[in-house]
């Protein structure tokens, strides 16, 4: 019975070991396991009411693109969201989204109402895709190379900071390489 | 100079937050009596030098003094002065010296109030507020000082997201914070009552009203926070199982288990270990919602700016004063067993329902708050939970609670007559059963779960109601009796009442809003009109007008119901240039039976305008009914019992005398 008062103090260091490791992951950075990896095998029909998809040979043409996954019932894609449709008036760089876990009528009428940034978007509604591309949480950002390699991701809300200093200029840099 | 005044006093008021946790603490242990009196006075020197901090980055706001960096960061010139003032504690450096200003706050409070405190008890609860002083005040000092100047100061500052400048987000933090720190104090007293190794009715007496304030706090904050979301983000949810959202709910689940069991140890001197728990997990919680905000390992809509060296302060913190005072539970937590024992149905079976669905809810939130960062952390699989998880889960745990809730004040301590209430509820299921049907006729093609949410609802508000006609035997003696005794009955039984009421209304509320949602969503030209629910909504046109630091887009929209006008509606779209970003303003039109809101966005350049309708039924019955809560939380905190008062000095005294005997 004594040893019943012991255990909430068990729990409790168990939970601050997992924390410990939690910080130390840096849920920021890609798993190493995928960088520089050609992007998953994928073939996804286009969020409701527009007609380009999203499939693997979309991002293995020759072009530099970023993919941003996100969700109508997430509220940070809400605070990011205006940045890419700077990156869309911009047209440096074509940008595609992945609508995640998403209901159709929400995700067309999110996009409706605020604004489509997506040159293509791709409709993962059970979640696989996102699996398979490591997706942690929403909203998540990925650079994608001339080959159709991941060359960097970001989780969490997009920044003009990290956006201008660390996106943009990896887009122009790999832009400049050689196909 | 403001600003280094600033940095100064919270430097002293680090001094004194030492000299607070350390010789109470051991005068109390050794019966030092001078070291004992050291206490009070340090409590309010710690709240004074800190008040001067928070007046001094107040002052740098007001004026923008772009050379400290935070203001720099986080404010702009153009800003409106209530933002400008907000923005004190809109940024993680502020909003950490709001929340040491609020836990110095308590801790000068206890020290005022606290006459009727044995002195030892007070000085090492106020030695423990001390401790939790120390540590934030490194944290602040030492990873985040609001004061930190710039070499060159920019011109103007880099304003605030525009999102977060309103004036139901300006004010609900401090509301948040008020609630979590107030769970400090529950937290301190039972740290106390494990170091002196007694908890009797008269600390539960102690214990509650601080307990009980916190939670009213932390309600308001909670529902503005709610209310916010909902009528700024534009899509008219109300709820998100945000992690940050889930970091302010846990603390609320827990302290309301914390005010249910706080009863029992009054009342009938038993679950004494339970209560004590209770107490340490519900600030545990708050602390962890802290770390969760802003070290980074889960993201979120209202992060901070995060930084993994405040991750791990803020860890280390914690592993040290939950980790601590839970070492220190199993230590002395055994030798608190005891008091007054009970058959299961009874009022103290079912406080402990209610606790155990309580706590078991907590567990879950916790679960599918963390539970991504576990799966991380052992197998390296990354994987999200999002409102499913929650909804599926949180739910029917729910449910039984809120039967229960209904039942439970009709027994009696001790043993109760499960019958006896049952046979009282009898009203009650008819008015459910009655509602249940008139919902299931009106809308037949409906969710069943809103048939069911909607009988649960009135269950509660009629139980509630039948409890306290009871207790006043309204309609069966004469009504000057009844009235006699309604002036008789403590006011915590009327708090109780009521907000049990207001849970059974914001269920309603969250019924409604769920299952009976209807919109409407298209391009719309002037001139044209749109119908939703029974409403006409006519465009009349759309223009831009000037804010102060924005441009707005604005449409206006004639409502009428069958030909006759109603209101006028005019939504924007705000676009903020110094940050580039758009926030939209919805127009609401409430009442009683549900909420019209309208949202309108861009152009599509051909003259029309993205228009998007609402129809939400009940949906402010949420609000009123946290606020019905709220109400009754007061009414609960005004009762003689928890006053300062003639009794209570009394019982101070006595214990007093037993502990010099």
């Amino acid at each position: 019975m004594r040893l019943g008062y012991a255990i909430p103090v068990v729990v409790f260091f168990a939970l601050a070991v997992a924390l410990y490791v939690g910080l130390g992951l840096k849920p920021r950075d890609i798993p190493s396991a995928l960088i520089d990896k050609p992007v998953p095998t994928f073939d996804l029909a286009a969020v409701k009411g527009r007609d380009m998809g999203l499939k693997t040979a979309d991002l293995n043409n020759g072009e530099v693109a970023l993919v941003n996954v996100f969700a109508s019932w997430c509220g940070p894609c809400r605070v990011e969201h205006p940045l890419w449709m700077d990156v869309q008036a911009a047209g440096k760089v074509p940008l595609h989204g992945i609508n995640y876990k998403d209901d159709p009528d929400n995700a067309a009428k999110w996009l409706d109402r605020f604004g489509d940034p997506y040159t293509r978007t791709g409709a993962d509604r059970n979640g696989r895709v996102g699996i398979d591309w490591g997706v942690y949480g929403v909203p998540e950002t990925f650079v994608i190379d001339r080959q159709g390699r991941i060359r960097y991701k970001h989780v969490g809300v997009m920044t003009r900071d990290i956006l201008d200093g660390r996106i943009l200029p990896l887009v122009r840099q790999l832009q400049e390489q050689k196909q | 100079m403001i600003a280094e005044v600033g940095h100064f006093a919270l430097v002293l008021a680090l001094v004194l937050a030492i000299v607070q946790s350390t010789l109470p603490i051991i005068g109390a242990h050794r019966n030092i009596a001078p070291w004992i009196a050291v206490a009070r006075p340090a409590a309010f020197g710690q709240f004074t030098f800190i008040a001067i901090a928070f007046a001094a980055l107040t002052y740098a706001f007001i004026v923008s003094d772009f050379s400290v960096a935070t203001v720099a960061r986080n404010s702009h010139s153009a800003k409106p002065l209530i933002y400008k003032i907000s923005g004190v504690w809109g940024n993680h450096e502020g909003s950490m010296l709001l929340w040491i200003l609020i836990l110095s706050l308590f801790g000068a409070a206890v020290a005022l109030f606290g006459n009727n405190l044995p002195p030892r008890l007070r000085a090492r609860v106020l030695s423990v507020q001390g401790m939790i002083g120390i540590g934030f005040l490194l944290f602040v000092l030492l990873t985040s000082n609001p004061f930190e100047r710039l070499a060159n100061p920019p011109v103007d500052g880099n304003g605030l997201n525009p999102l977060l400048q309103d004036f139901g987000l300006a004010v609900h933090p401090p509301f948040l914070y008020l609630g979590y720190v107030g769970f400090s104090m529950a937290f301190s007293f039972a740290i106390a009552a494990l170091l002196e190794g007694r908890v009797d009715p008269a600390w539960a007496r102690w214990v509650r009203p601080w307990t009980l304030a916190a939670w009213c706090f932390l309600t308001v904050g909670i529902a503005l926070g709610s209310w916010w979301a909902y009528y700024e983000l534009g899509w008219g949810g109300w709820w998100f199982w945000d992690p940050v959202e889930n970091a302010s709910f846990m603390p609320w689940l827990l302290g309301t288990a914390l005010l249910h069991s706080a009863i029992v140890v009054e009342k009938r001197d038993t679950l004494k270990a339970w209560t004590i728990l209770l107490a340490i997990l519900t600030f545990s919680l708050s602390l962890l919602g802290t770390f969760i905000v802003r070290s980074g390992v889960l993201t979120s809509v209202h992060a901070f700016a995060t930084d993994p060296e405040r991750g791990v302060f803020i860890l280390a913190f914690l592993a040290f004063t939950v980790g601590g005072s839970l070492l220190l539970f199993a230590w002395r937590g055994p030798s608190l067993k005891g008091g007054g024992l009970f058959a299961p149905v009874s009022r103290e079976g079912a406080l402990v329902l209610n606790n155990l669905l309580l706590t078991t809810a907590c567990a879950t939130v916790l679960l599918g708050t963390l539970y991504p960062l576990f799966l991380d952390a052992l197998t390296g699989e990354k994987v999200s939970v999002g409102p499913p998880f929650f909804n599926s889960t949180f739910v029917p745990l729910m449910v039984p609670l809120l039967v229960a809730v209904a039942i439970g004040p009709m027994m009696a301590w001790k043993r109760g007559d499960l019958a006896g209430a049952i046979g009282r509820m009898k009203f009650g299921f008819f008015a459910a059963a009655a509602i249940a049907f008139v919902t299931w006729y009106q809308t037949t093609d409906g969710p069943v779960l809103a048939v069911f949410g909607m009988a649960v609802g009135v269950w509660l508000v009629a139980g509630s109601i039948i409890e306290w006609a009871g207790r006043i035997k309204l309609f069966s003696i004469n009504p000057a009796d009844s009235w006699r005794r309604l002036r008789g009955l403590p006011r915590a039984a009327h708090g109780m009442a009521l907000a049990h009421i207001g849970v059974g209304l914001v269920v309603m509320g969250i019924t409604g809003v769920q299952s009976w949602t209807v919109e409407n969503a298209r391009v719309m030209r002037p001139g044209e009109t749109i119908s939703i629910g029974n409403y006409d909504l006519t465009f009349k046109n759309a223009g831009t007008i000037q804010g102060p630091n924005y441009s707005a887009l604005r449409g206006i929209f004639d409502v009428s119901i069958d030909g006759d006008h109603v209101t006028t509606m005019a939504p924007e779209t705000r676009s903020y240039p110094t940050s580039t970003m758009t926030t939209t303003e919805a127009a609401i039109r409430p009442t009683i039976v549900g909420d019209l809101y309208a949202v309108i966005g861009e152009p599509d350049g051909k003259g029309g305008y993205a228009t998007r309708f609402y129809v939400k039924p009940l949906v402010h019955w949420i609000w009123f009914g946290a606020f019905v809560m709220v109400i009754g939380g007061l009414i609960s905190l005004s009762d003689r019992r928890h006053r300062v008062g003639a009794p209570a000095r009394r019982t101070a005294n006595k214990t007093l005398a037993e502990a010099s005997a």
